[in-house]
Parts: structure tokens; sequence; C-alpha cells
């Protein structure tokens, strides 16, 4: 299991849900387990979010590898000057 | 004054990496030669203007372009009709997320215009002034219509609203009226009343900062060609021509592949050219006159329709122990995105608190859209704007704790391990590292004078990383072309030739980087976010090491041995197999010179979408003189620490730092955009919006601290933004040293400056 | 409307074209001459990004009309480097890596060249004083003027 943190932009499809596990080795797994629990949460950290995987930012990036017991935080994507 | 502090993880050894040697595009740029985007031109070309809104908000009833077509020497006239209607989606190129329909309809405007300079029409004509005839020749019904450009009163229920599709998003609740609150965001941690009531001390403070300029002196320029069979050819300057080419298509319904944007070299963008506005009338004027089309702006055009960023209202409150250990941290950031959603306020709220590690907070970001023009990226967006109001504060707070601000930042300070505010846990960090080196550094510890002050601030920004394309050409006499797809802005050729040099072990005169079109390398994504050295980096140093592979696997053919017989050295094949009696090297010439007979061309290209760029800190320290009599404010030393993760090329990494100082003083002490009660800009020009001069600085001195990124070859992180961040609040909190009044409302300009003292003196 | 005439010396050698009333110096260099070191940053001779010497005199070739440099010598970025070398100022410029951009590179190099033509041995407030006409966003000044400082001594140097 993951451990994923979702922020405030989540919460409109978590439920106000901001911490919970997931079964994931790959970040497009995480996101289909999202879209799976939370119809729409998947496409929104898609589309929007970066996802952060023990610390380190990761932006579309469906195959970069997630470990067992990770934490996932799920953040805005970013951008720059 | 510039220093270099090796630390954790930094290579040793290195022969290229870490010099500083002449760049390659040098040569060009002061003989005058280097072309820039108004420095191209194109047989036939037409000269082609824009048609502004003189109105901050107005109905656009209708336009009459029929006297302006039939004007001899006119060969276009387009406005919003000739424009696909575009659905709203968001584009994410992995910068700031822009929505299509919103860029297109900031391109030109259809049914109303949203501010002052919205662009309404544009011509092409045979000369410029014929052009400037056909744009008065132009009749626009307006039906003006109220507007609003304060970001708190643009908030109010009473506004009046830009957008009747806009309802706020990011509320518990969908509100059921259009507003022109487009987004909320909240980022919290912990139990705020518990932290506040856990605190001895308390501070807050209200900041306001305006809206600014990038303030590249290159205006916007382009030349569009589009030919009969429906392909058409860009050249224009901006922070990325794959950007160009995707905008261009989207905005006008074309096949990417119909498009090859040529990259000018690049005056300046600071965030400002990461969009477009010409290139997509350029194209459409082209298409209807079947002539290329070349568009300038005007300097009163760049300030008037680009940029800039958002002018902002900050709320700031902290609570510590009397020991410094902060308990609680409340901000509240209402930034202006101009005519359309978008502000950084998302990357203020995400940067706001980074740099401290306290239990409880909340911090909550407004995007406001308002009757001024769209803001564009600048320099960490958002960051400075978020940094001005947090880093005036936690100074207030270290003198009512009697605390050194370098020391409290140091107790509630990031460090590796800690969760950022943000969310991820940081790792490989620099910023004790970076606070140390200013405590050290001779400038804090100076006396001062009578109404002289010091101020410190500390600032972070993330870094990016992205999809980038590189390719490793060896010609056949030794001698290595690195192509790739991201505009040099501030000296990245020295840095990706520099990498191909230390990768393939030849002295970096032997390797030439150029920039190519869209045509002639894979997509790359733009040149922002900090994010060429690191990202556009590691695809020139793995095709370098594509090159080293292959030349190792040819030498091991010649010398009939196994591959891993073979060790690249000093830009050299050397044989490892004992059983070979001592066979001389094989140099790069050598190998080269043998390629045809040996496989054929050397040459790699690797594309990749780089992650794990180093997130970057910087602390600075401000010393300031003001003189009673005017208020003016002289900037007398200024010392700039930065973790850089390892400076490829310390020279330009120090005028990076350099250069986000002076534009952070700029924008503490004398730039605003100034409206009249019209909602029109009033200082449209550089004599009225006051960049800093030669004049108006000291040396600002740097101190590069390199705290090795695991994830880049040679340890780069980002460091094109750090340092705009600090340098608001660093002169805000040396003027408050130097006055005894904590001024918080930006720019501190001589007039705010004076009324203060004088109040003081009364 | 017939187009004045104008003969001019730019860089050494003599130079026509005719020229629009209303043409600035900075356009006829650009457009009739190609000569487009000289950019165009305001048009309102705030940014210098055009800097010219015209008889020996800094000036925003911005803000001059074509016309009026009929019968004078005007001296632009293109001509500062002689025989396939560069100037010491362009030299130092390198060295010192006072460029990040290079757009206002051109204006700042004229500028410099002036304030050495005038006052081989400047003070650092001097420099940053005569060069306040030229703005440059990338660089935070600090290379420009030890560039400009080192070029002054070198300078002086070779007139020893």
């Amino acid at each position: 299991m993951v451990h994923v943190i979702a922020p405030s932009d989540c919460h409109q499809f978590t439920g106000g849900l901001t911490e919970f596990d997931v079964e994931a080795d790959t970040v497009r797994r995480l996101i289909s387990e999202l879209e799976a629990r939370f119809p729409g949460l998947g496409d929104y950290v898609d589309r929007r979010m970066a996802i952060a995987i023990d610390g380190e930012i990761h932006q579309d990036a469906w195959f970069s590898p997630i470990r067992a017991n990770s934490e996932i935080y799920l953040i805005p994507k970013i951008g720059g000057g | 004054m510039s220093d270099v502090l090796d630390g954790p993880g930094v290579q040793p050894d290195l022969k290229v990496v870490g010099t500083r040697p002449i760049r390659p595009d040098g040569a060009d740029k002061v003989t005058g030669r280097a072309a820039f985007g108004a420095d191209f031109n194109m047989p036939g070309q037409l000269v082609g203007k824009i048609l502004r809104s003189p109105h901050a908000h107005a109905k656009i009833v209708s336009i009459d372009t029929r006297k302006a077509r039939a004007l001899p020497g006119v060969k276009a006239v387009v406005t919003g009709a000739d424009f696909p209607n575009l659905a709203s989606e968001m584009h994410e190129g992995g910068e700031a997320a822009s929505n299509l329909r919103d860029l297109a309809m900031n391109v030109i405007a259809r049914d109303k215009a949203l501010y002052d300079g919205h662009a309404v029409a544009a011509v092409a004509a045979t000369s410029s002034a014929i052009a400037d005839e056909a744009l008065r020749l132009i009749t626009v019904t307006y039906e003006v219509l109220p507007h609003v450009i304060d970001v708190e009163a643009a908030m109010s229920p009473d506004a009046p609203v830009l957008h009747a599709h806009l309802f706020t998003e990011g509320l518990e609740v969908r509100p059921t009226s259009a507003s022109n609150v487009a987004r909320r965001n909240q980022i919290t941690r912990g139990d705020l009343a518990e932290g506040f009531a856990a605190a001895d001390v308390i501070v807050e403070g209200r900041y306001t900062t305006q809206a600014v300029h990038q303030g590249y002196i290159e205006p916007h320029a382009c030349v569009a060609a589009w030919v009969e069979d429906g392909q058409c050819d860009v050249w224009s300057s901006s922070q990325g021509q794959f950007m160009v080419r995707t905008y261009c298509a989207k905005i006008l319904g074309l096949e990417i592949s119909d498009i090859r944007v040529t990259p000018a070299e690049i005056g300046g963008g600071f965030g400002g050219k990461t969009t477009v506005y010409l290139e997509p009338l350029a194209l459409a004027l082209s298409r209807q006159s079947g002539h290329p089309v070349k568009m300038v702006m005007t300097r009163e055009e760049v300030f008037r329709a680009t940029g800039p960023t958002s002018g902002a209202v900050i709320l700031v409150k902290l609570g510590a122990k009397v020991d410094g250990t902060m308990t609680a941290a409340e901000v509240e950031l209402k930034y202006q995105a101009g005519a359309f959603p978008g502000s950084p306020v998302g990357a203020g709220s995400m940067t706001a608190l980074a740099c401290y590690d306290i239990p409880n907070f909340l911090i909550t970001g407004w995007d406001v859209v308002t009757n001024s023009p769209k803001v564009a990226a600048y320099r960490a967006p958002g960051a400075p704007i978020a940094a001005f109001g947090v880093e005036s504060a936690v100074d207030d707070l270290a003198r009512k704790l009697g605390m050194d601000p370098l020391a409290l930042r140091e107790r509630n300070g990031v460090r590796n391990g800690v969760k950022a505010a943000y969310g991820p846990t940081f790792q490989n960090i620099g910023y004790l590292e970076t606070l140390a080196a200013i405590k050290d550094c001779p400038q804090y510890s100076l006396p001062l004078g009578p109404n002289q002050g010091r101020g410190v601030a500390a600032g972070f920004w993330f870094n990016v990383g992205g999809e980038s394309t590189a390719a490793v050409h060896v010609n056949e006499d030794g001698s290595v072309v690195v192509v790739t797809g991201n505009p040099d802005i501030g000296g990245s050729r020295a840095a990706m030739a520099m990498m191909a040099a230390e990768t393939l072990g030849v002295p970096m005169q032997r390797v030439r980087p150029r920039i190519a079109d869209t045509a002639s390398i894979g997509f790359s994504m733009l040149t922002g976010g900090s994010r060429t050295t690191f990202a556009t980096g590691m695809a020139v140093v793995q095709a370098a090491e594509k090159v080293v592979a292959d030349l190792k696997r040819r030498a091991a053919l010649l010398w009939e041995v196994p591959a891993d017989k073979v060790e690249w050295r000093n830009g050299a094949a050397v044989c490892l197999d004992p059983a070979k009696a001592d066979p001389k090297p094989m140099t790069l010439e050598i190998l080269a010179g043998q390629s045809a007979r040996t496989g054929g061309p050397i040459s790699a290209q690797v594309s990749l979408n780089a992650q794990g760029a180093g997130p970057g800190f910087g602390v600075h320290v401000c010393d300031v003189e003001i003189d009673p009599e005017t208020g003016h404010v002289t900037v007398l030393r200024y010392t700039a620490a930065q973790d850089v993760g390892k400076a490829i090329h310390p020279s330009y990494v120090e005028g990076q730092v350099q250069g986000g100082v002076a534009q952070g003083v700029g924008w503490a002490l004398n730039e605003e955009y100034i409206f009249d009660s019209d909602g029109r800009m009033e200082n449209a020009g550089f004599l009225d919006y006051r960049v800093p001069v030669a004049s108006d600085l000291p040396m600002i001195d740097t101190i590069l601290v390199e705290v090795a990124n695991p994830r880049h070859p040679f340890g780069a992180k980002g460091v094109g933004e750090v340092p705009i961040v600090p340098p608001l609040a660093a002169v805000a909190n040396a003027i408050r040293s130097a006055i005894g009044v904590r001024m918080a409302d930006l720019p501190l300009s001589p007039p705010k400056i004076r009324a203060v003292m004088d109040a003081r003196a009364s | 409307m017939s187009k004045p005439h104008i003969s001019a010396i730019v860089n050494g050698d003599p130079v026509e074209f005719l020229a629009d009333p209303g043409m600035t110096l900075l356009d006829a260099l650009r457009d009739e001459l190609s000569l487009t070191g000289s950019k165009e940053g305001c048009g309102s001779g705030d940014c210098g990004a055009c800097s010219v010497i015209v008889d020996g005199r800094l000036v925003c070739s911005c803000l001059m009309l074509a016309a009026e440099a009929e019968g004078r010598r005007v001296d632009t970025i293109e001509g500062l480097a002689q025989g396939g070398r560069l100037h010491p100022l362009q030299q130092k410029f390198l060295e010192h890596a006072a460029l990040q951009c290079g757009f206002c590179t051109p204006g700042l190099l004229m500028a410099a060249k002036a304030l050495l033509d005038a006052n081989p041995d400047p003070t650092e407030t001097e420099a940053r004083y005569w060069l306040a006409g030229n703005l440059c966003r990338c660089t935070g000044y600090d290379k420009v003027i030890r560039a400009v400082m080192d070029a002054a001594a070198e300078l002086r140097q070779v007139k020893v």
C-alpha cells in the first residue's frame, strides 16, 4: 500500500478526505486507482497535479515507479518563468 | 566579491564544468551580429500593426474595417471574427497552465475588450505609415462598461463582473453567481487555533504589491509567412519555439507539422515570453494577404498588453515561543490575474512558507480577474509577492523576540527530511548552508552609519524538469555539434557545450552548441522554470554518453577486443586488454576520421522527461541608506547566497543571481503599473516605469553554495528564479531597520518614505 | 513627396540613402543600411539600446532624424571591432560574462566606448552614472561595470 495525501484542490472528489491508502506500483496505476476510488480524481490528478513520491516531484510521468509504503503527495503542477 | 562554496555531493576532478570559458555565442553578441526578433526580414514582407482598445472594459458593439481595407497599400485586416472560437481547454505544457480559449481571446478580443491595450483588430500594409493610417480608419463602436483593477475591489460582490461564465472553483459549495474570483486554494496542516494559543509572541501584517513588468529590453517581434499550400514559417523571439508552434496551431486550427518556428535570439524574457501575442495575428494577416508579415511591438504596447505579474494583497500572522520556535502561521494571498484566470497565486501559496518548518498553518490563495493585462509568468511566478509578506513578518517577529533574524530563520529552517509546507519531504537541500553563508559574509558584520539599515530575507523556488531533446553529432574532424531546442536567454549555450565537453573529455571549444528550429530537433518544453541547464543539460549529457558508448564499441572493434576492455578517458579510447601490447589510445579525432568505415556517422539524440529537479533556496542581505530630505533609498551593499547544486559556468550563475536581485530591488523601490481613473495605464514607458539603472545599484556580491542534486549528472539545480524571491523583503527590512517604521506597501518610493519620516519627525 | 538624399560616413565608409523626413537615424541604420546591431528597445531615448556615436558624441539614434546625419560621421557597434580583432571593451565583456541575453550589449558597448574616449580613467561611480542611460534587465550591471573598468585599465596600458 502507498499512503496518499491530497490537498484542498482534490477534496471536491474525495468528499473532504485528505489522507488514504491505495495499492499502486507506478504513477499510472496510482492514477487509475484514484479514478476508481474517487471518480474524477484520477483524471484531475493526471491533468492538473504533480506527484511527489517520497519527496521527489514527478510531472507527467506515468511510469515512474512507486515503492511499497511510499508517501505520495499530490501537489499542483509547477511551472515557472 | 564572489565565492563558490563546494558542499556535499559535488564531484571532484571536473575539468570543464565549474570553469569560466567565454560563451560560444559571445562574439556574435558583442559585435551586433546576433539576430534578435526584429532583425529578421523576408522579401516582400508587409508591416503588421494592431488596433488596441482604449477602454479598460467595454463591449465591442461593431467593428467597421471597410475604409481601412479600401486604403491603397493595405493588404489584410483581421478581427476576432477571423479566428475560430475555441472551447475551454486547459493546456498543460508543464509550465503555468493556460486555457486555450482565454489565450486566443487575449491575442485578439471577441465580444468584449477586457483591458486598456487589448488587441481588437490588426492590419498588414506595405509601409508602416500606411498601416498606421489603416488603424485610424477602423471604426470600433464600444459600449464602455464599469471596470475594476484593484484586487480587493474586484473580489467584492458588487464589482463589475468580467466573465459571466466564471464561478469560483475550490470552495466547499459551488457559488450560484458569477464573480471575478476564479479560484480559491488552501494548504493547511495541524491546528491553527492550537498553534496560536501555544505562541508567546504574535505578529501580524497586511502588505501590498503593485503589478510590475518583466521589463525585457527587446519588445516582442516576429515574421510569419503563410504559403499557399497551408504550410507556414514563423521566425520569432520567444522562450520556446515549440510553445509558439503549439499555440499557433491551436489558435488558428492548424496541423502542427504545417508550422515551422525558428527561434530568434531572445532579448530577455524572465517568463514574459512564455506565451504568444503577435504570432497568431501575423499568421492570419499573412494568410489573408499572401505576403510575409512582420510585427514588432512598441514599448508602450509591451507595457499595455503583455506581462506583467500580479499586484497583490498579502495578509500574514505568525506565532512563536519566546525561544523563537514558530508555532503557527496564517497567510492569505489575493493576486490579480489580469483579464483571464491564472494568476501565480498557487505557486505563491506553495512557496509562502517553504523555508519554514511550522507545525500549524493555513495558507489561502485567491485568483482574481481584473481589467488589466493578463498576467504572464515572471521569474519564480508568485513567490516574490508571498515572500515579501512572510519575510517582512518574520523580520518583525525577530525584532519582537529580540533575536537575530538569521538565527530565527535557522531555528525554524527546513532541512533534509522535513516535510515542506507544500507537501513533499525535502532531500538534498542547502537552506541551512545558505543561511550560514550569509551569517559568515563580511557584509553582515559591517557597522552601519546614521540613516542606514540592514535587512535579510530568504526565498525558495521549486525548479522544474520536463521534456527536452538534445542531439550530439561528432564531425569527421572530431569536433562536435550539440543541438537543443531551448532558446538561450542567459548563457545556456555555454552550459550545454561545457556539459557535453566534460562527458566527452574534450575541450569546450571543440563543442559548438546550436539551437534548432522546430523541424530540426525533437520537442522541448520552453526555457523557463529554471529547467534548461537541469533538464536539457541531462539530455545533452545522456546523448554524449551514448556517443561515448558508440566510440568505445568502435574502438573495441578496431582493437579486436571485447567492448568491456575499452575505457573512455580524457577524450580517447583506452585499451584495457593486457594481451594487446600497449596500444596507443584512440582519440576522438582518430575515431571520427574512420567513422565511415566503422559504421557510419557518430551521432546520438536523446529525448527525455526529466524528473527530480532540486529545489533552490536563497538568502540575501541588503544595506540601505535613506536620504531624510528626499526619502530616496540608496542600496549601499548587497550580498546574495544561493544553493545552486553545482554551478556549471559560475559566471553565468552569478549573473542570474545578480540580475534577479536587480529586478527585485526595482520591484521593491520603484516599479509599478499606475492606472488612471478610467483604467488606462499612465506610465507605459521606461521614463515613467522606472527599472533600475547602473547608478541605482552597488556591486552585487554572490555566494554560490553547492549542495549537489544527485539526479543531475553534475549536481545542478535550477538557479534563475530563486534570486528574485528575497529582495523585496530584504530591501523593506533594511528600510525598517533604517527608519524604525514598517513599510508594507510597494513600491517604497521616495514620496512614501518621506511621508513616513515627516510624520515621525512631527 | 520626394525623400531627401543623405550622405554620411558610417563606420569609416561613405554611405548614401534616401530618408523619409520622419525617419530616425536608427531606422536608417537598420532598414536602409542593414546595420541591425543597434536595437530599438523603447523608441523614446530611455533605454539606450540604440546608442551610436555621431561626430564623437554619444546619441540615442532613435531620437535623431536620419536627415540630420548628412555629412556626419556615425560609429555603430558594427565598426567597433577592427581588422578581425575585437575591441578591448568587447573582449572584456566576454571575459567578465557582462552579457546575458545580449540585446542591450551593442548600446552598452557604444556608450562605454564614448565614456572611455572622454574619460580614460573613470571611477566606478562615474562609469555607473555615464551608463545610467543604458538599461540592462539581465545582469544587475555588476559584471558590466567590472568589464568597463577592466577595459579602461587595459586601454590605459596600451597607451602608455
